[in-house]
């Protein structure tokens, strides 16, 4: 019992991390067609930055945040760079491209942070809670709260505001949307920037527990992709919930398997949605009238 | 006004419109006929920037529009309601009409609320249905809709593409009397594509007729209806002599 509750509180909090990422990749997709492969990376610069800062003496909250900022500065100068002018080209290649960037990012993250993983001291600093005999790092639930706060504001900024509401205009029809006058290149960079500092917070709160490293991003990228497509590809709470799955399905076949095959349970997985339900288990069927 | 000088259009290799002459005067509605394929669609999309004119200009009130994007044209008073309405299904009726004028919206918010008034009083059936899903209207709201929308923005010039498909009679004689209105009272200029020649013929002043690609016939609406041309082909009349 103890164990089940220390196996969903530990997949609950790595899931997390993974929904901020597939959070970034569904607004991504959702805008621009692109699955940005890149999005990982954020993570590595976000956390690599921020400790950075803190290293050189900055108070964590500055850090944090000049951290974001600058991820989400280095987004938007890969999409008017790499992205923008490729722009006119088919999906397949702008993906291709973003794989690229990965590369690319992950290479200057080696040479300006090297290979030795470096550490973040936790946010927020408490002694462990024991509930129902499982030990809670508070961190843990920290992140959980970040998760829940950001999916609050990023429901308003969507649902609520007017630059949300073209932000969606644009995912269902980017050509009536064009007529409208918003220019698809502007929200394409949007999505970007957005997606960046979403990684950079994930990033950011994953490292107090695991340390970061250059090559960091790569695989909870991936998973963050993996959560996504078994939430459905195209909705937020969908990827949320999927990436948290994720969380879960690595920690449990982690603790009652064996944590050398959880990853590839995970992607096992991920076979099987794609085989039996490819639109994804949260996707709901949707009609439209004509 | 509004003057096309022979504009030609290019989809992929294919040469889909050929030097295209004509212009739309100050409070005119102007009807673009022709069967399916003559490249009446193309030619809106052209003049909406959808598609780059392959030569030729298009001048609006003395300022070039052609060469722009979609998004540009839009600011320059050029507004195109396009085939099959494209409504955003997935917003309400009044986050469709609000971004009619995205352009606009952040320096004249002011200016938004009033035109929203003013469309709602032109289509009151879109009053009760403003926090509704733009998705769920009827054919015919959706129409008014994508109608309202276009206007937001206050354009000189407002394009129809098919505005009567899939629609009953009564609610296309509707759509109709709308047009009279923003002709009359917005004072706004219009070109209607229209596959139903009938209905077309009825609000126009000016016509054209287009075939593969060309403007084969253009008119005064009562030269148009009285063409022999126009009554054996599209009003589906036998001319005298046949």
């Amino acid at each position: 019992m103890e164990l089940l509750m220390q196996y969903i509180v530990t997949g609950l909090t790595v899931g997390s991390i993974y929904a901020l990422l597939a959070i970034g990749f569904v607004t991504v997709y959702n805008i621009t067609g692109i699955l940005n492969f890149a999005q990982g990376e954020f993570a590595m610069i976000g956390a690599l930055t921020c400790i950075t800062f803190v290293n050189a003496g900055l108070p964590m909250y500055a850090s944090i945040i000049f951290a974001i900022l600058i991820s989400a500065t280095i987004g938007l100068i890969v999409e008017r760079t790499a992205i923008l002018h490729a722009r006119n080209t088919s999906v397949i290649i702008l993906i291709i491209i973003t794989i690229g960037v990965s590369t690319f990012l992950k290479g200057m993250g080696l040479i300006i942070w090297g290979t030795n993983p470096k550490q973040l001291t936790p946010l927020i600093k408490m002694e462990p809670i024991h509930f129902m005999g499982a030990v809670i790092n508070p961190q843990s639930i920290f992140i959980f709260i970040v998760l829940l706060i950001l999916l609050a504001v990023l429901y308003v900024f969507f649902e609520k505001t007017y630059i949300g509401s073209a932000l969606r205009a644009c995912e269902k029809n980017p050509r009536a949307a064009k007529l409208m006058g918003i220019n698809p290149s502007t929200m394409s960079a949007l999505a970007f920037t957005l997606a960046a500092a979403l990684g950079a917070i994930a990033g950011i709160l994953i490292t107090p527990i695991t340390d970061a490293t250059y090559e960091m991003g790569f695989l909870i990228g991936v998973k963050g992709f993996v959560g996504m497509v078994i939430g459905g590809m195209h909705s937020i709470p969908g990827a949320v919930a999927g990436a948290l799955l994720v969380g879960l399905l690595e920690t449990f076949s982690g603790g009652f398997i064996s944590t050398f095959y959880s990853d590839a349970i995970t992607f096992l997985v991920l076979i099987l949605v794609l085989f039996f339900k490819p639109n994804g288990i949260f996707a709901r069927a949707s009609g439209e009238r004509v | 006004m509004l003057k096309v000088d022979g504009v030609s259009t290019h989809i992929g290799k294919i040469k889909i419109l050929h030097e295209i002459y004509f212009q739309v005067e100050k409070g005119q509605i102007v009807s673009i006929i022709g069967a399916n394929g003559a490249g009446k669609s193309t030619l809106l999309n052209t003049l909406a920037g959808l598609y780059r004119p392959t030569s030729g200009t298009i001048t609006l009130e003395n300022d070039v529009i052609s060469g722009y994007p979609a998004n540009k044209v839009v600011e320059k008073g050029l507004s195109l309601v396009p085939e099959g309405r494209q409504i955003f299904s997935n917003l309400t009726v009044k986050e469709n009409l609000l971004l009619g004028m995205f352009s606009k919206y952040y320096k004249e918010k002011k200016l938004a609320e009033e035109n929203l008034t003013k469309i709602l009083d032109m289509f009151p059936s879109l009053k009760k249905h403003l926090k509704n899903l733009g998705g769920n209207l009827s054919g015919g709201e959706q129409q008014m809709l994508a109608i309202g929308r276009g206007l937001m923005s206050n354009p000189k010039i407002i394009l129809l593409d098919e505005p009567s498909m899939g629609l009953a009679p009564k609610i296309v004689y509707e759509i109709l009397d709308t047009l009279m209105i923003i002709k009359e009272d917005l004072g706004t200029m219009v070109i209607l594509v229209e596959q139903n020649v009938k209905a077309a013929l009825k609000v126009c002043d000016q016509a054209y007729v287009i075939d593969q690609g060309r403007i084969i016939i253009n008119g005064t609406r009562d030269e148009i209806s009285s063409n022999p041309q126009v009554i054996s082909a599209y009003l589906g009349i036998k001319s005298a002599g046949a």
